[in-house]
């Protein structure tokens, strides 16, 4: 018995079918992003993804093979030569439906479907980015304590550095908070050390927020390696 | 064809239809706006989803 097809059928027959796959296939390759409903979409990622995998291969059968599905000779270009080099680095998951809430009119759950052509290491940039921020900001007070202690007589220094020392894994611009967890004079955003958040007292989380530290404002906190709080997904 | 042999009372009929309950949607807050919206669905007053954006999501007041 042959194995059924996944997901809901759609269209009146498996011709009708076979042309409302391929014309959406063909409109998503043209457009890298459709507004269509959940099951078509459901049904759709699995072609468009094998012929995205064509694509990849790039030689002449699979280029006639794509053919057989998409008839526009001006997509199928696009396909092989824009759309699969920036999948090269992927191995599947080349697209993303997102849901968009219900149609008016029928109620039907409708979705975005969309071309991941975004660089692979992208979340991973941002890592990097953020991690030498952070990086960046211990230096800076670093060297600020460095000139502090220069300014300063020589015995003084001494005694000076002894006593920052501890303070040095302080992010620049930020305070710790006072012995019963309030906040020092002046600083209104909460820092979180173990997330590397910040919440802003507008926030979703600030009332439940442990603070470690306070900052004068969000932009000290993103300078001091923090990320806005609910922003960590992106 | 088998069909009722007895008319069905308003006391049945009513007890039947009791169970017909609405539930009330599940909602969150838009991390980009704080606006109320669904869960795994692009906020419809932001159109804005995982730190991405998208304008079929959004809805006008009379849309929603």
């Amino acid at each position: 018995m042959p194995t059924p097809t996944k997901g809901p059928r759609v269209g009146g027959g498996p011709a009708h079918e076979r042309l409302i796959l391929a014309n959406l296939a063909t409109s998503l390759f043209e457009h890298d992003r459709i507004t269509t409903t959940e099951a078509k979409a459901k049904r759709l990622r699995p072609l468009a993804e094998r012929l995205i995998t064509f694509a990849k291969r790039g030689d002449l059968s699979a280029r006639r093979r794509v053919l057989t599905v998409v008839r526009d000779k001006g997509v199928v270009h696009r396909l092989f030569a824009e759309i699969a080099p920036d999948m090269a680095q992927r191995n599947g998951g080349y697209t993303r439906i997102t849901k968009i809430g219900a149609r008016k009119g029928d109620n039907a759950p409708m979705v975005v479907v969309e071309l991941v052509r975004e660089p692979l290491s992208a979340k991973k940039a941002t890592v990097k980015e953020a991690e030498a921020a952070t990086k960046r900001a211990a230096k800076d007070s670093a060297a600020k304590k460095a000139a502090e202690t220069e300014a300063a007589t020589e015995p003084v220094a001494l005694v000076d550095a002894a006593a920052d020392a501890p303070a040095v894994d302080l992010p620049a611009g930020a305070a710790p908070a006072n012995e019963d967890g309030s906040a020092p004079e002046g600083y209104t955003v909460k820092g979180n050390a173990d997330s590397g958040l910040y919440h802003e007292p507008d926030g979703q989380w600030y009332d439940q927020t442990v603070a470690e530290f306070w900052f004068k404002s969000a932009e000290d906190a993103e300078a001091a390696g923090f990320k806005k709080a609910g922003s960590k997904s992106e | 064809m088998a069909v009722p042999k007895r008319k069905m009372s308003r006391s049945n009929t009513r007890s039947r239809r009791a169970n017909w309950k609405a539930t009330p949607t599940t909602l969150t807050t838009c991390p980009q706006c704080g606006a109320a919206a669904q869960p795994h669905i692009a906020c419809p007053s932001c159109g804005t989803y995982k730190g991405r954006y998208y304008a079929a999501a959004e809805r006008t007041e009379h849309q929603a």
